[in-house]
């Protein structure tokens, strides 16, 4: 047994904090908050250049053929500059739909192109319904000549303005249970009936859009993965996304420590550093606990993951309830514990403490979660 | 990453799993067993931990020389897991397993390493931990006993007190003062002292269960021989403190088990419990809380993987480590809380009612908790550690 990462993944790491420490500075991600865009094509090409918009991805399809641990390394290190930008819609959204759903040729098309930087892609799966659930998925697909229409309303969809291709989700048919007839669909940015609105968010780094869909034509080569029968590619999606997402938020919840733990060194009140205090010292403590369970359960989940351990589901679960609630009352703490500035604009403390509470509320918050454990554990 | 064992590992595990099956005492109770061993159940436990030893299952980690098997603490985390899923009554001499042997043998002299540690893991012998005093507690380095030499021997004087297993042990890890002059860090030694010798008395104490698990210990002019001394003299709280390192290292591995255990009984618990017309666990509220404590408990495990794998690779355990303590206590706490909140009404009835849940182990196991932020260093000491030591804030 060996429970931690190897030499590679250590050195993936310091190039990666290196490398966003010069590209992803504040003043980058704050000037990004500003556009619709939320990246740069400067910035993206670098991010293609090094390799990570393809990591996961096979290398027949220009990828790294990295597995989970890895990418949750990579995930980290953003999370802790709170990167803004398209990497997770592309890459763990889009990318990985496809790479789990598509067919060769599919595959063929799009992620080459994925991983060289040269197109974006998302994933459209939940609703104003909100729910995570097949049950949620509302929006219809009929079958036509040659094709199928699309109708309905997606709503949090990432970056969707931004996509070349949104991959769908919609039913094809109404089955005995929620999952039956759920399918996945290519559609290409620019098709008739497709209107793609940026909705203002309160993290400005990650930016959500209204997806709606009236009778937007496809052609039949645009379905993705069985007809009907996409759920469990979907749930695999969602699955590994979470693990990833969970890698994000461990690595902001450490940057937030780190802050803390410098800030609280060297601002005096009452003569001492307000470190030396035991009010300010046994939050600290909390923090650096609730950051290092976190890990170490999202550290499991993409283990699991590598291992198409049985236990995936569960682990995931586990990670991403923990994880929810950590981020959130660690980035609270760290505003509390640096007074009036921790409350301003200009330091950058509210950015995570806006990221946090927006990835505790994607793929399902702490409660959602506790309760999938409770049915995986059988209570 | 890594979790995979090697085929030797996957043979201790398979070994040790028909052991247990086979060996678990008939009349052990796991019901809502508590991590710490029950007074009335002292003599089923010190057979049932000499089997331990006769097998080969305790241990793992110490030298083949000293009655150990010398192993990694990847068997001694492949043992704790199946006496989880075993249900394993816990171990009696824990004090003695998880501290005294192993800081003999890290500062013991040939002699000592020769004569202890093998009995401290057939329960021949049981110790117990002399350190707080009534006026020596998370200011340890404050204690007053006093030894004095004359001769070959140091003359002991003065009281601890908090002592569990006094009554029954045989030995005592006994921090004394030496030297009043040095500094308070200074001037400490490390004793073992044989708890039979004259002048050694001991009070039970009654505690907030009602029965008496630790004990007030007096010395007065206890002659203790100069070969008893581990490590050097004034040189004792170095070791005391190693002693308290192994505290949370190996027995952190026996909690989380412990936790495991405690926790599935909570939840067989909550199948039996009705709230509302329907079984405990089905209620939301209820539901979620258990999920939490699997979540925390699964994280205590993980969290000790982590910190296992850094020793492995000949690293000291970091955070991960420090922390355990601290998580566990309040996970644990937390668990025992909840029985009572699934229990509802019926939590108010002790041992003896007829109506009593499961014979009122749950009462006692929830009471004996609140002890659990208090000993071994208290949750506010452990939270000053994890900041200064490991953060690296300011000491006052
Ligand atoms: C069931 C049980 C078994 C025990 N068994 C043993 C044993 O076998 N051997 C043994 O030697 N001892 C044993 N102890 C004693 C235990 O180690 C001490 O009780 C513990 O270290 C606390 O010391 P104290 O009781 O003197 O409390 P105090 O040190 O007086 O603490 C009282 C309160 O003040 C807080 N406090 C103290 N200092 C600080 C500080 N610097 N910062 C913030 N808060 C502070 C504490 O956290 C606590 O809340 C046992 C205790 C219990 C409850």
């Amino acid at each position: 047994m060996d429970f931690g990462f190897s030499q590679e993944q250590e050195m993936l790491r310091a190039t990666a904090r290196k490398f966003l420490e010069n590209e992803c500075t504040s003043t980058f991600v704050r000037a990004r908050m500003d556009e619709p865009a939320g990246v740069t094509d400067d910035f993206w090409a670098k991010l293609a250049e090094q390799g990570w918009l393809g990591l996961v991805f096979p290398e027949e399809y220009g990828g790294s053929g990295l597995g989970f641990v890895d990418l949750t390394v990579l995930m980290e290190e953003m999370g802790r500059c709170v990167m803004p930008g398209p990497f997770f819609s592309t890459v763990l959204l889009g990318g990985l739909t496809i790479l789990e759903a598509g067919s060769p040729a599919q595959r063929k098309e799009w992620l080459p192109k994925l991983a060289a930087g040269q197109a974006k892609a998302t994933l459209a799966l939940t609703e104003p319904n909100a729910r995570w659930d097949a049950a949620g998925v509302t929006a219809t697909a009929k079958e036509g000549k040659g094709g199928f229409a699309l109708s309905g309303t997606k709503l949090f969809v990432p970056d969707a303005h931004l996509a070349d291709v949104i991959v769908v989700v919609a039913r094809t048919a109404e089955g005995k249970t929620p999952e039956d007839g759920v399918s996945l669909f290519l559609v290409p940015k620019g098709v008739k009936g497709l209107e793609v609105k940026l909705l203002p968010t309160m993290d400005q780094t990650r930016k959500l859009c209204e997806v709606t869909l009236k009778d937007a034509a496809v052609p039949a080569g645009a379905l993705l993965g069985g007809k009907g029968a996409a759920w469990s590619a979907l749930a695999r999606v969602i699955q590994r996304a979470t693990i990833a997402l969970c890698g994000e938020m461990c690595g902001g919840a450490q940057r937030v420590l780190d802050m803390t733990t410098e800030y609280v060194k060297i601002r005096v009140a009452f003569g001492k550093p307000i470190g030396t205090y035991q009010g300010v010292k046994h939050k600290a403590a909390d923090m650096l606990v609730d950051v290092e369970n976190a890990k170490s359960l999202t550290y499991y989940a993409a283990w699991a993951a590598d291992e198409n351990s049985p236990e995936t589901a569960l682990a995931t679960s586990m990670a991403k309830a923990y994880v929810s609630d950590a981020y959130r009352k660690v980035s609270a703490a760290g505003i509390q514990l640096h007074g009036g500035i921790g409350f301003t604009w200009e330091h950058d403390l509210h950015l995570y403490f806006k990221r946090a509470k927006a990835s505790e509320f994607t793929f399902g918050d702490a409660t959602h979660h506790r309760e999938r454990v409770a049915q995986l554990i059988k209570l | 990453m890594d979790f995979s064992l090697t085929p030797d590992q996957e043979t201790f595990r398979q070994t040790l799993r028909a052991w247990l099956k086979g060996n678990i005492p008939r009349e052990w109770k796991h019901v809502g067993s508590s991590e710490i061993p029950r007074v009335e159940a002292y003599d089923l436990l010190k057979r049932w931990q000499n089997s331990l030893f006769d097998a080969g299952f305790i241990g793992l980690t110490w030298p083949k020389e000293y009655g150990g098997r010398g192993l990694t603490f990847m068997e001694e985390l492949i043992l704790q897991e199946e006496m989880a899923f075993a249900k394993a009554p816990p171990i009696l001499n824990v004090l003695g397993v998880g501290m005294a042997g192993p800081t003999i043998i890290a500062y013991g002299t040939e002699a000592q390493k020769k004569r202890y540690p093998a009995k401290i893991l057939s329960c021949e012998e049981i110790w117990c931990q002399g350190y707080s005093e009534p006026n020596a507690g998370s200011d340890l380095a404050a204690l007053q006993t006093r030894a004095v030499k004359d001769g070959e021997h140091w003359v002991i004087n003065g009281q601890k007190v908090w002592t569990s297993f006094a009554q029954v042990a045989d030995w005592m890890m006994l921090l004394a003062r030496t030297d009043p002059s040095a500094p308070k860090h200074r001037g400490i030694t490390y004793f073992l002292l044989d708890m039979k010798l004259p002048g050694v008395t001991v009070k039970p104490l009654r505690q907030i269960t009602g029965e008496a698990e630790f004990n007030e210990v007096f010395f007065d002019n206890v002659r203790v021989h100069e070969s008893q001394v581990l490590g050097d003299v004034n040189a004792g709280w170095q070791v005391g403190i190693t002693t308290l390192m192994y505290e949370r290292l190996t027995l952190g591995f026996a909690l989380q088990t412990r936790l495991r255990i405690a926790l599935e009984s909570l939840i067989e618990l909550g199948r039996r419990m009705e709230k509302h017309g329907r079984a405990a666990t089905k209620e939301p509220v209820l539901r979620q809380k258990i999920a939490q404590l699997w979540i925390d408990t699964e994280c205590l495990r993980v969290t000790g993987a982590r910190a296992i794998t850094k020793l492995l690779r000949g690293e000291m355990p970091g955070p991960e480590a420090s922390a355990g303590k601290m998580v566990w206590v309040e996970t644990h706490q937390r668990l025992q809380e909840l029985a009572m909140d699934i229990e509802g009404p019926y939590a108010q009835l002790w041992k003896g009612s007829p109506w009593a849940i499961d014979g009122g182990v749950w009462q006692h196991s929830f009471l004996r908790s609140r002890a659990n932020s208090i000993e071994g260093g208290t949750t506010e000491i452990q939270k000053n550690i994890i900041a200064e030591r490991v953060l690296g804030l300011p000491k006052d």
